[in-house]
């Protein structure tokens, strides 16, 4: 297994885009999803990322967390150069460093929610039951506590989506992203997500980014990033919460 | 590393119980299917030619007309017993010889009857048929010259008229002849054309020819050549003898035909295992069939599976890592179908050899190949999918509609 090495200093930011751009399909067909995004997110933030449909937030989360590759541009993530990593490599580093929580939860089907959290470790290559302790743990975190052995399809959207962040954090990721978090759930359930993972940014000090168009949902951040048009709009620390 | 691939793929089975049940009942029927109906036709094979082997490959047999079968023209002439007495005077090498007439006819004793073959032949037709007397005595020669009312009886016969009682001294009728049973057969069971061999009763030829068919003519001639002569050198000696006796010129065709024994009983193996490749081929259709059920299957839940492995992508897991456990998956939902195929078919396999009267031939080789085959299929058909899907960036798997 190849691990990466980074060269990483205290002051060095976590997440870095210079001019990043990517374009969907070729020719006259093709779509300008970025146009040239630099951004800078430090350790320990707590980053909104706004915008309309099609501004661009979600293409530049998708590549801040090494699902999909820019078309140019440089990112470097702790000062490795993503882009010069090879596929696999970039799976390493979704393994090792980055946490995912999506709009549609993406659980496994007829899978209990330990099952559903363990899963990471299991690709980590952690003992049984160390992974069954942390899967606990991180279930635990999310208040799921006797929950455990329930699948999918027997839990709220809600539940889901704590099982969901449950096993974003149970390898205690460098960077949580999510994508809408709380896109298919009711107000009350969306505080309670987000009182979440605002107690992860502040207790256990994960770095998150957050992609939403909903004001008041991004309202819980520490700052916002505003896209328009593939650009970055605006950027600036979140006054009201802050 | 390994270990948990293997925990991974054993999980997916367990999750999606319908698909891999399906998917097992699939190669389970393929597999099932293919080696019995290999089996039990390897095992009719076995058979026919264990019956080649005691029935002796030393027969021929000689019949009026130009060949044997339904396009037997009416009007031959037909042999009469000097021309069996000739063959066994004339031709060298030859073992017995006997002159045969016969026809079905209605057995009675008592309030009991059954239909069956009546034949006419002298003591030469048990030497012939390589068949013993089991109780009583063969015809005398007095009887045979005489044409006495005597009759040797088959197994089949005794049962169906006697239901097992003692029969020897007891008179049984045909048609208008009344006669009395002094010998039992030695029972033989079914032929290879399929017909009971003890289903008979034998009377002496000048009985059968005066009370039976009314004319002095033979049916067939049966002839049994010496062991290691070539039956080849006997049959053309009877032709030639033949033709002298029936003034054929040469150009003229024969009328009548020496039929080696070994020739029918070759083209009745023929048939057996024409029959089988075509139960193996139907066999193989259904093997077939079950392997694009499980095509089926796979592609249903293709979707499924595609969202699925977008997320363990995203989540860490290494394209090597999801296909390994696809094909683990596959490997072991195949191997398992297969294996319950195997058990299934040998069980049907020693039943309905049982039920046929047929041995039961372990043929390793068609086990070999069908659960190959299954296990080729289910993985074909569990892995292939997976494989387009893992190649795709994550967030375009998470994506799949």
């Amino acid at each position: 297994m190849t691990m990466i090495a980074f060269s990483q200093t205290d002051n060095q930011p976590i997440i870095e885009l210079q001019g990043v751009t990517k374009v969907y399909g070729t020719g006259q067909a093709a779509m300008h999803a970025l146009r040239g995004v630099d951004l800078r997110i430090d350790q320990g933030e707590f980053v909104a990322m706004m915008g309309p449909s099609g501004s661009g937030k979600s293409t530049c989360m998708n590549i801040l967390g090494c699902l999909d590759t820019p078309t140019a541009g440089a990112y470097k993530f702790k000062g490795i150069e993503v882009e010069k990593l090879t596929r696999n490599q970039r799976t390493r580093l979704r393994r090792f460093y980055l946490g995912f929580v999506f709009q549609g939860y993406n659980l496994l089907n007829r899978t209990s929610a330990l099952e559903n959290v363990e899963l990471p470790l299991i690709y980590r290559g952690a003992p049984a039951h160390e992974r069954r302790a942390h899967a606990f743990q991180a279930l635990e975190t999310v208040g799921l506590k006797g929950w455990e052995s329930h699948t999918p399809g027997e839990l709220s959207g809600g539940q889901q989506q704590r099982v969901a962040i449950a096993r974003a954090i149970v390898t205690e990721p460098a960077v949580l992203f999510a994508d809408e978090p709380t896109g298919n759930l009711d107000t009350a359930r969306s505080r309670e997500i987000m009182d979440l993972l605002i107690g992860l940014n502040r207790d256990q000090g994960v770095t998150i980014v957050m992609v939403t168009h909903e004001q008041h949902m991004a309202a819980y951040a520490k700052r916002i990033v505003r896209f328009l048009d593939g650009l970055v709009e605006s950027d600036e620390p979140n006054g009201r919460k802050a | 590393m390994l270990w948990n691939t293997i925990l991974l793929a054993l999980r997916d089975i367990r999750r999606n119980v319908m698909r891999s049940v399906l998917t097992i009942l699939g190669i389970v029927i393929g597999v099932a299917a293919v080696i019995t109906m290999v089996t039990i036709g390897g095992g009719a094979t076995v058979q026919v030619t264990q019956q080649i082997a005691s029935m002796g490959s030393n027969l021929l047999m000689v019949s009026p007309g130009k060949r044997l079968g339904p396009g037997q023209s009416t009007g031959d002439i037909p042999f009469k017993q000097a021309d069996a007495e000739a063959i066994a005077r004339d031709i060298s090498s030859v073992a017995a010889v006997a002159p045969v007439s016969s026809q079905s006819i209605k057995a009675i004793f008592g309030n009991q009857n059954w239909s069956t073959q009546v034949t006419g032949s002298d003591n030469q037709y048990f030497r012939v048929t390589n068949r013993s007397i089991k109780s009583g005595r063969q015809f005398s020669d007095s009887e045979l010259r005489s044409g006495a009312a005597v009759c040797i009886v088959g197994e089949t016969v005794l049962k169906k008229l006697f239901g097992g009682q003692e029969a020897m001294g007891e008179k049984i009728r045909l048609q208008k002849l009344s006669c009395e049973v002094i010998g039992l057969m030695e029972a033989k069971g079914q032929s290879t054309m399929g017909t009971d061999q003890d289903d008979i009763v034998v009377i002496p030829l000048c009985t059968y020819q005066r009370r039976i068919a009314g004319n002095q003519d033979v049916g067939f001639i049966q002839i049994s050549v010496q062991g290691g002569v070539a039956t080849e050198k006997v049959q053309q000696d009877i032709e030639r003898l033949l033709r002298e006796r029936r003034h054929l010129s040469p150009s003229d065709d024969d009328n009548f035909n020496v039929m080696d024994m070994k020739e029918i009983i070759k083209m009745l193996t023929g048939t057996t295992q024409l029959l089988t490749a075509l139960l193996s081929a139907v066999a193989a259709v259904s093997l077939l069939v079950g392997g694009i059920g499980i095509m089926n299957i796979m592609l249903v839940s293709v979707t499924e599976r595609t969202r699925e492995i977008g997320v363990r992508l995203a989540i860490g897991a290494l394209e090597s890592e999801v296909l390994m456990q696809f094909l683990v998956e596959a490997v072991v939902l195949s191997s398992f179908g297969g294996l319950i195929g195997i058990v299934l078919a040998l069980a049907a396999s020693v039943w309905l050899a049982e039920i046929l009267h047929v041995p039961f031939v372990f043929n390793a080789g068609i086990v070999l190949i069908a659960f190959l085959f299954a296990a080729v299929v289910g993985v074909i058909f569990g892995y292939f999918p997976a494989l387009k899907a893992a190649r795709l960036d994550p967030i375009e798997a998470l994506r799949h509609e």
